[in-house]
């Protein structure tokens, strides 16, 4: 069984109240050391036997499709594992 | 006038939705999510809630939902369109409306009464209202902040299709957008709940006077039967 991974995040434009709201926590329990915090989104799909390229191009094509909303995220990442 | 109601697993106010239709004088027709037509309605609307719990992204999942294929077409030839709240959300996932809904900037599920100004009444939904006139409508909303690239903002504000904006934003939206048509006029997103304020009585509560607000919600509604009967 193979596993691809597909990671999303905010566009750097965007603003991400979730990571702010982390970043807040953080420096709250004193670690002040991070600059800002992003949160992002980490898929795995899994298909039957190895990673085909085909598997990997199908894979793209739904993370443009579906996973990620071009509008407000880019997708950073699509890997076999 | 047969006005479409879309339920979707996880919508919540069509029933408020479908009562507002019946108030304004047509008759509301329940479409479920899967079905694959629109069951000759004259229009249609995608009430609030949380389809499918909002996961991926609030209406992402919905947009792809087998009736959304019927409303991109029917929108296409021009079927006036409604999306209220988590029904903005899904048209802006499918691509009917342009930009994105975001997480307000308070990262808080907001639930305020606001005012809202009218900036362009050229829909079928709010030809009852003036340019200028404002409005109070209940905000209830997680993930009611508009997004779009600048260049997208600069054509919406050009081509006039940013429909209302709110006075006082409580969610932080790009230029406090609270309102959203198409190109042609005939698909409109509004972050804010008409169909919660069309019975004097249960209204809600003008922000600054805290007096009960007219009910304005009712006239969304019958602004599209006007056009209908127009």
């Amino acid at each position: 069984m193979g596993r691809v991974v597909v990671e999303v995040m905010p566009k750097p434009e965007i603003l991400d109240p979730q990571g702010k709201a982390i970043d807040a926590a953080l420096a709250e329990k004193g670690y002040d050391r991070f600059r800002s915090v992003r949160q992002g989104k980490r898929f795995e799909l899994e298909v039957d036997g190895e990673v085909t390229e085909g598997d990997l191009e199908l894979i793209h094509r739904v993370a443009e499709e579906v996973l990620a909303n071009f509008v407000i995220e880019d997708v950073v990442k699509v890997e076999a594992l | 006038m047969r006005i479409g109601v879309i339920t979707f697993p996880g919508t919540s106010d069509d029933r408020e939705t479908a009562a507002a239709v019946t108030a304004a004088g047509a008759e509301p027709i329940e479409l479920w999510h899967n079905e694959a037509n629109l069951a000759r309605v004259d229009a249609v609307v995608l009430p609030g809630g949380a389809a499918h719990g909002n996961y991926l992204r609030p209406g992402a999942l919905a947009a792809h939902a087998p009736i959304m294929t019927r409303v991109a077409s029917a929108a296409e030839s021009g079927l006036p369109v409604l999306g209220i709240n988590n029904g903005f959300q899904i048209l802006c996932e499918a691509g009917l409306l342009p930009g994105a809904l975001v997480t307000n900037a308070s990262a808080r599920f907001e639930c305020v009464d606001a005012c809202l100004r009218f900036e362009n009444t050229a829909t079928p939904f709010t030809s009852a209202f003036q340019a200028g006139e404002e409005i109070v409508l209940p905000v209830r909303t997680k993930a009611g902040a508009f997004v779009a690239d600048a260049q997208t903002i600069t054509r919406l504000e050009s081509e006039n299709q940013i429909v209302a904006r709110f006075v006082n934003d409580p969610i932080g939206s790009t230029s406090a957008i609270a309102a959203v048509r198409n190109e042609p006029g005939n698909v409109l997103g509004i972050i804010a709940s008409p169909e919660q304020s069309i019975e004097a009585g249960f209204t809600p509560a003008d922000p600054d006077t805290k007096l009960p607000a007219k009910p304005d919600g009712l006239k969304f509604f019958t602004s599209v039967l006007a056009e209908r009967v127009n």
